[in-house]
């Protein structure tokens, strides 16, 4: 056992060295921190589910076996194509939801585009004081459950819903609108979910724009249209493509909302991801799948980054 | 000074009573439990409950087939609980360490022990089946009094299921619970194992699949209060919550529940203990104490459910024991059947039967 000043001694050796690797890698090891954090937070499921997605299923807890063992007879593995096979040999089953899934989130993309440009727009042109309001206006639903809103907008859109009762009240229609159940509920879903976060970028970009180049535009004798052609887009179309990305990315895997306000008919890859888990309770295809579709979502980022190196260069 | 001490010794008494008692966590149905069940038990016997809930056997297996899930005590449907015990996530329950386990239904107990092929799995907490609830006038309303209403025929006939398209038909999105049925209907043995009465029960979903509002499971509860759809197939308990929400909010909508003549598929909710059980003492404690005949009886007068506890039926509310829905007649009791564990290949063709129902493809 070390005498108590020889532990302070030494503690005090450790302080002193930890402060002077601080002081000369300081900026390596602010980053170190978030890198670890990532490793064992991102990386490290990341490779569990690559690899659970090579084993093989099986009755017991966990319900797969493991990939390699160390035994007596020394290193042996299981490692498996077949999940991967079988989404080959059923290729119809799992093609449709994967198209519908790209359908749906690329046009609830579009769609939080078209209402996301002029919202930011209009508050990047705002004075300074209403800015920080209605940014706060944005943001303020994120504060609230997303379930609740949804639940909120079912009984906006249901049969018996507010806004078929007050359309039968006025007389504007004698049968109540299907709604739910609809492409169109879940784009109203997509929307009121993912908005803010095409807003946001759109917004840091447009309020970084110069008046002074729309004023010159203006004085060369260009019109609206041709301003926003040949100044605001561009200047924009970077942030448009991160809107983009952060509205297509997580609409594409969306499970909750075309569960709670599709029908059955809008199958995404969500559901049929929820169905090998725990219907077929065949976690090896679950992970297969899962890597595909990051493998499919990887591919518009990729683009997207290729992108802008381009513009980049360009500009 | 002396006063301080006295203070801390009575405070350290009590926090190690305290952890005497130790703690009990329970994973259960979601509004499966009368609302003054657990605060009770915890008041008798000083236990410390988390009381946690899901709402589907899948979620639960999922938790139970990662391992460590940190519960002592949960409530499988029987075919879940065997797959379960196959895997290794179960442990036996010793019924001789139970006071109260004599006062078990034994013919219901059986049945179920049959199923998992043990006596050892658990005991029933309830039971229930699958059957079709409708809205009685609207039916009326468009079918007249040809309306089957006690057969599978009235939602999985296109002839009386397109007659409904437009006051909405909502199926259970439950393949093991409706597959089996549809079998039935078709006049063949609902515990059928074979991959073409599935794929042939599939084709008769498929016929009236345009007809159908939707495939949820719990949705069917609220719109079946409200009057959003007319019939639908649902789990017993769920269709009396229906009946009874529309009773409440005074909606003029009388919601009926019917076993089929075709017969249908009976199911058990057991008490089981999860293989890593950290507070087996008390989940003991807590399912004898859910096995006296008072709690089990207001257990079932809150959810509707027919008890596996027979001695709970003296204090049972006669409206549920009289009702065919929940308990049925004898001659309905005939035509119930108990659906097998099903291999894992047989559960990818159903499943895959299932996903190109509902979605239409």
């Amino acid at each position: 056992m070390a005498s108590p000043t020889k532990t302070m001694a030494m503690s005090a050796t450790i302080s002193a060295t930890i402060s002077g690797v601080i002081t000369r890698h300081g900026r390596k090891l602010v980053i170190l921190i978030p890198l670890i954090w990532l490793a064992i937070f991102f990386l490290a499921p990341l490779v569990e589910m690559l690899q659970v997605s090579f084993t093989t299923a099986r009755r017991g807890v966990p319900p797969y076996d493991p990939l390699w063992s160390l035994g007596e007879d020394g290193f042996s593995h299981n490692f498996n194509l077949e999940n991967y096979l079988l989404l080959y040999d059923y290729l119809p089953d799992y093609l449709g939801p994967t198209l519908n899934s790209l359908r749906l989130a690329f046009f609830s993309t579009l769609i939080c585009l078209f209402f996301a440009y002029p919202i930011a727009w209009w508050i990047a042109r705002s004075d300074e004081k209403m800015r920080l309001i209605l940014l706060v206006l944005v943001m303020l639903p994120f504060w609230t459950s997303s379930l609740l809103r949804m639940y909120a907008l079912i009984g906006l859109l249901n049969p018996n819903g507010f806004i078929n009762s007050a359309l039968l009240a006025i007389g504007v229609i004698d049968q109540p609108l299907q709604m739910m159940q609809t492409d169109f509920s879940i784009y109203m879903g997509m929307l009121l979910t993912y908005l803010p976060l095409m807003i946001l970028p759109l917004y840091a970009s447009l309020v970084r724009l110069d008046d002074a180049l729309i004023e010159a535009a203006a004085d060369l004798g260009a019109r609206g249209v041709e301003i926003f052609r040949t100044v605001v887009l561009p200047h924009s179309l970077p942030s448009v493509l991160a809107g983009c990305l952060l509205v297509f990315i997580p609409a594409v895997g969306e499970f909750v909302i075309p569960a709670l306000l599709g029908g059955p008919e809008q199958m995404m890859l969500g559901k049929v991801l929820w169905t090998e888990f725990f219907r077929n309770r065949d976690w090896p295809v679950a992970a297969a799948i899962a890597m595909i579709l990051l493998a499919i979502l990887t591919l518009p980022i990729i683009l997207a980054r290729y992108q802008d190196g381009r513009i980049d260069r360009e500009g | 000074m002396k006063k301080l001490l006295s203070t801390a010794t009575v405070f350290a008494l009590a926090s190690s009573a305290a952890l005497a008692e130790g703690k009990l966590n329970i994973y259960n149905w979601s509004d499966y439990i009368a609302e003054d069940t657990i605060a009770n038990f915890e008041a008798e016997t000083g236990i410390d409950v988390t009381y946690d809930v899901y709402d589907s056997n899948e979620v639960l297996e999922a938790k139970m087939l990662a391992g460590s899930s940190g519960y002592d005590i949960v409530v499988p449907t029987a075919d879940f609980l065997a797959r379960g015990r196959e895997a290794g996530a179960y442990q036996d329950m010793d019924l001789s360490r139970l006071a109260n386990a004599g006062n078990q239904d034994a013919a219901i107990q059986s049945q179920a022990d049959n199923m998992l092929g043990t006596k050892d799995a658990g005991l029933v907490y309830m039971w229930g089946t699958t059957g079709i609830a409708y809205n009685e006038k609207m039916i009326q309303d468009r079918l007249g009094d040809d309306a089957p209403t006690n057969s599978w025929s009235l939602v999985l006939d296109p002839k009386y299921a397109s007659k409904l398209e437009d006051c909405g038909i909502a199926i259970l999105d439950a393949p093991t619970d409706v597959l089996p049925n549809v079998i039935a209907y078709l006049g063949k043995d609902g515990t059928s194992t074979n991959r073409k009465d599935f794929e042939a029960a599939g084709e008769v979903l498929n016929s009236v699949r345009p007809h159908l509002r939707y495939i949820h499971s719990s949705q069917s509860i609220n719109d079946m209060a409200n009057g959003d759809i007319c019939a639908a197939i649902m789990w017993s308990g769920d269709a009396f919550q229906a009946a009874y929400r529309a009773e409440e909010a005074e909606n003029g909508h009388v919601i009926n529940y019917v076993i089929p003549d075709e017969g249908t598929n009976m199911w058990f909710d057991v008490f089981a203990l999860p293989v890593d059980a950290a507070n087996l003492d008390n989940a003991y404690k807590f399912v004898d104490y859910m096995m006296r005949p008072d709690v089990a009886a207001n257990n079932v007068n809150y959810v509707w459910y027919a008890s596996g506890n027979e001695a709970a039926k003296a204090n049972i509310d006669p409206e549920i024991l009289e009702h065919p829905g929940i308990y049925p007649t004898d001659a309905a009791a005939q035509k119930l059947f108990v659906i097998p564990v099903y291999s894992a290949k047989l559960d990818r063709t159903i499943n895959r039967v299932w996903s190109r129902f509902s979605s239409g493809s």
